[in-house]
């Protein structure tokens, strides 16, 4: 594929680095993305998207490359595929027009943020007089003394639907662009794989020798936090839909006592969105900066510095829910919340969403895995 | 005090360095560290030098793939055993029997154990992917490659108290009477005197000197492409000769293949190979072919081309293909030249279109009808033409057309210092040194009389690198 035919200068560089790695191979036992390279001989666009997106950035093929800079091939494969990304994010969004959002992330998520915690102080204000934000509520129902259980979830609800929305209209234009037959998405075998090597972090070890992050010493611990943060999320979603079905199901109205299942699993969670973002920031702050892409740098802490906000203001509500501090607590919170899957569909955490569909593909691709090299 | 002439730079001042070594090596690669591993392990204090900076430390090791070990049954990542008596049969052949069998054979023996020893250093390996099946068996491939491998090598070094120094070429060796006493450095802006008990030299072969290339090759080698690093300039080398060491090999015996004459002088390294004469023709600046391009499948095609094309005036080749072939093999990372027509693409390459178009048209007319399996020797051959082409020729006549340069591409030196099986160096007189350790390339020649069989540069660096540390270490804390 001529260079020409990419249509930015990192789709370009993608596609000479993967011609540079497809004649050399040494880094096919590191993980998914070569591979997935080796069984192209030229690269278009997608292919390259569909590349990036099966990158977990655990930069061990920057460690390992003979031909890394200063080295005149100037070979930085995971930073290349960031970029590529990056753009391949923001052209995948839905709709269109918010593409934007990916390139200033960071600041349109605080925006978002403050404008609805304030949106959630005004309301609680403009619902009751000012004095019920400031008072101690307890027993059942407690919450819904400042915003009623319908308003929260007429508000929740839509803006859950929208993000499911606008995700797998993404989706959709993440796997058409990477050119991938609709057929595979209907294969139990490519998606149960995908579903195990994302659910493991199959491809963040670096083949096995751990994730390099601040220096030349592989560690686990990326991978780690990872699975804090991720399952940490899971965990407080399945806290919600528990907490949906005893309130319309078995009528019971939150708060809950703090050994009943939606209050111990919505605990953990918490925990794991304040120990895992926090571990993943300080490896990203460390982590040497050669490997990254500096303008996705601003999306990535924006997503981290959300969920640990999510995951803080969630368990300071479990611990003061009792306390005059309960109000202003449960606006910052449900504010966060808001903010959170507001801004999910433009953010970082559509590299989950298109990772497993790259997955998926790749789980149906390498069972035809072939080629042919020489060596000494 | 015999000073590597080229490089003694009069006048600066030999600072004597504050601490004395049990061992010192000389070098920064597979066998360098593999030495001084096992020194430190048999607890000797060990210093390593290494030339080349800290991104480019490990010569050519960092350019390798995988290592040629003995093993008596399947691995996790190995197909089948490959027995010391085939490991044998297999480098007799290639060597043509210029080896040292008795050496030979110990190597062999040690290369089983060298492979759970250097895991257990830290390298990690995988098994064969991809189109190095032919390898599965007999080749252990390196997770993430030489550079991977060495990366291991030297955080396990570091670990357990091995000092490095970086861009600390060895420029003087203090030897007398075949005994090693100090070495010297370069050191920030200056030059270094350190003591030791043992030397390791295991400093690579003389591939990067040009100077010493054009006294063995002639002017033809200015054309040489080197494939790994620039640092293996045989420094140490030449002055271990000049001190009494016996010298092993002929300065012309290595291993050189066709590469894309495209790659840089240096440290073009494995994305340049081209292993594709099989499926066109092979032409010289004249237009005209020089040799049967369907003689052998690989390795040996892939090991003889390099030679071929430095007999061809001015050591270039282009290798002509049609559109048929194009996706039958590995590219190099350039992409090939291309033309609609056979004479278009001769102006292209600088050739004369007209005898271009002559000899693609004469080698049409002499190929027979025949079945192509490029897996095989199959009975696609030439009938009438000289050189014939006796396997795998079909017509080159699907435009378009391509064609790519290649150049020679020397990958390591053989000419060395006579080691015994302990590793030591052997003096002219027939006589071991006291102190002095050799491995790696600078030794390779002890095996590696002619010929190469893939993997075996490392199982060389390895065996003799853990020998050398070993006997050092016993020798210094006697
Ligand atoms: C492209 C390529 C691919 C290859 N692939 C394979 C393969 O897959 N398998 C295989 O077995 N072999 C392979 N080889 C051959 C292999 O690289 C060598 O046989 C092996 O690395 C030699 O190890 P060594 O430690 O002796 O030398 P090197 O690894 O070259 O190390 C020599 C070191 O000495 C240093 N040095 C040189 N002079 C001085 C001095 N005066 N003072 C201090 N330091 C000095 C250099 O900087 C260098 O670090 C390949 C070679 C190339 C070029
Ligand atoms: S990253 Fe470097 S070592 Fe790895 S496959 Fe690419 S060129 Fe080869
Ligand atoms: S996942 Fe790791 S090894 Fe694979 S391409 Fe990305 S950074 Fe390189």
């Amino acid at each position: 594929m001529p260079a020409t035919e990419l249509k930015t200068p990192s789709l370009a560089e993608a596609a000479r680095l993967m011609t540079v790695c497809n004649a050399c191979r040494y880094c096919e036992g590191l993980c998914a993305v070569f591979p997935a390279m080796e069984m192209r001989r030229t690269f278009t666009g997608g292919d390259l998207n569909y590349l990036a997106s099966l990158c977990h950035a655990c930069g061990a093929c920057y460690l390992d490359c003979q031909f890394s800079p200063p080295h005149e091939f100037n070979v930085n494969v995971p930073r290349v595929l960031a970029q590529v990304r990056g753009e391949s994010y923001a052209a995948c969004a839905w709709p269109r027009v918010l593409s934007g959002l990916f390139a200033h992330n960071g600041l349109a998520t605080a925006v978002i943020a403050a404008l609805s915690v304030a949106a959630f102080i005004v309301g609680f204000v403009a619902w009751h007089d000012p004095s019920a934000l400031l008072a101690a509520h307890v027993g059942p129902g407690a919450f819904y003394r400042l915003m009623p259980h319908n308003a929260m979830v007429a508000v929740f609800g839509a803006v859950f639907l929208y993000g499911v929305v606008a995700s797998l209209m993404g989706m959709r234009a993440f796997w058409r662009d990477i050119g991938a037959p609709a057929g595979t998405l209907t294969e139990p075998a490519s998606l149960w794989q995908a579903v195990k090597d994302a659910a493991t972090l199959r491809y963040l070890d670096g083949g096995g020798a751990g994730c390099y992050s601040a220096d030349d010493k592989p560690t686990d611990q990326p991978r780690r936090y990872h699975h804090f943060t991720f399952y940490g999320f899971v965990l407080c979603f399945a806290s919600t839909c528990v907490a949906t079905v005893y309130h319309y199901v078995l009528g019971r109205a939150a708060p809950y006592p703090w050994y009943d299942l939606p209050v111990v699993i919505g605990t953990l969670g918490g925990i794991g969105l304040v120990v895992g973002p926090l571990g993943l920031l300080a490896a990203k702050v460390r982590r040497d900066p050669v490997l990254a892409d500096p303008s996705s740098f601003s999306m990535d802490v924006a997503f981290l510095v959300m969920l640990f906000l999510t995951g803080l203001t969630g368990l300071a509500l479990l611990v003061l829910r009792e306390t005059a501090g309960m109000g202003l607590l449960l606006a910052l919170h449900l504010g966060v919340v808001l903010a959170l899957f507001l801004t999910l569909p433009y953010g970082k955490f559509v590299h989950g969403l298109y990772r497993l569909l790259a997955l998926v593909r790749y789980a149906r691709e390498k069972r035809a895995l072939a080629g042919g090299t020489a060596s000494d | 005090m015999t000073l590597d002439r080229a490089r003694a730079v009069d006048g600066l001042r030999v600072v004597d360095h504050p601490r004395r070594y049990d061992v010192v090596v000389a070098g920064g690669g597979n066998a360098a560290l593999c030495a001084a591993i096992a020194a430190r392990r048999a607890g000797a204090s060990v210093l390593v030098l290494e030339a080349a900076d800290k991104f480019y430390r490990g010569g050519n090791t960092r350019h390798t793939r995988n290592m040629r070990c003995a093993h008596d049954s399947a691995t996790e990542t190995l197909t089948g055993p490959y027995t010391e008596d085939e490991f044998w049969d297999d480098l007799k052949r290639v060597t043509g029997g210029k080896t040292d069998e008795k050496l030979a054979r110990h190597m062999i023996s040690e290369s089983k154990d060298v492979l759970t020893w250097i895991e257990e250093q830290g390298v990690r390996f995988q098994p064969s992917l991809g189109g190095t099946l032919s390898l599965g068996r007999t080749n252990s491939f390196f997770l993430g490659g030489g550079r991977a491998m060495l990366n291991a090598l030297y955080r396990t070094a570091e670990r357990l108290g091995v000092t490095v120094c970086y861009e600390a070429e060895v420029v003087g060796l203090d030897i007398t009477d075949g005994m090693f006493l100090s070495a010297v450095f370069a050191s920030g802006s200056g030059l270094a005197r350190v003591r030791a008990s043992a030397l390791v030299a295991a400093s690579g072969g003389f591939e990067s000197n040009f100077d010493w290339l054009k006294q063995a090759w002639g002017d033809i080698a200015d054309n040489f492409l080197i494939r790994g690093t620039a640092n293996n300039r045989g420094t140490v080398l030449k002055m271990l000769l000049d001190a009494g060491v016996q010298q092993i090999g002929d300065p012309t015996e290595c291993h050189a293949v066709a590469i894309d004459a495209r790659a840089p002088k240096y440290d073009g390294g494995i994305i340049t190979r081209l292993d594709c004469v099989v499926f066109g023709i092979v032409v010289n600046k004249h237009g005209a072919r020089f040799y049967d391009e369907g003689e052998d499948i690989w390795p040996k095609r892939y090991a003889i081309w390099g030679r071929l094309v430095a007999q061809q005036p001015d050591q270039i080749a282009y290798i002509v293909f049609d559109a048929a072939m194009l996706n039958m093999f590995m590219p190099s990372c350039y992409p090939p030249i291309v033309a609609g027509s056979i004479g278009e693409l001769a102006q292209r390459l600088g050739l004369d279109p007209a005898v271009l178009a002559k000899t693609v048209a004469s080698f049409n007319a002499a190929v027979r009808p025949g079945t192509f399996d490029h897996t095989t020797l199959d009975d696609c051959r030439t009938e009438g033409i000289d050189p014939p082409k006796t396997h795998w020729a079909r017509r080159i006549e699907e435009a378009p057309f391509y064609a790519y340069p290649v150049r020679p591409g020397i990958t390591f030196t053989y000419l060395g210092t006579r080691v015994n099986r302990e590793a030591r160096m052997i003096m002219a007189d027939g006589r071991p040194s006291a102190n002095m350790f050799a491995a790696g390339e600078i030794m390779a020649g002890n095996v590696l009389g002619q010929g190469y069989a893939a993997g075996v540069g490392m199982t060389v660096g390895s065996v003799f690198g853990r020998i050398a540390g070993r006997e050092a270490a016993r020798h210094a804390r006697n």
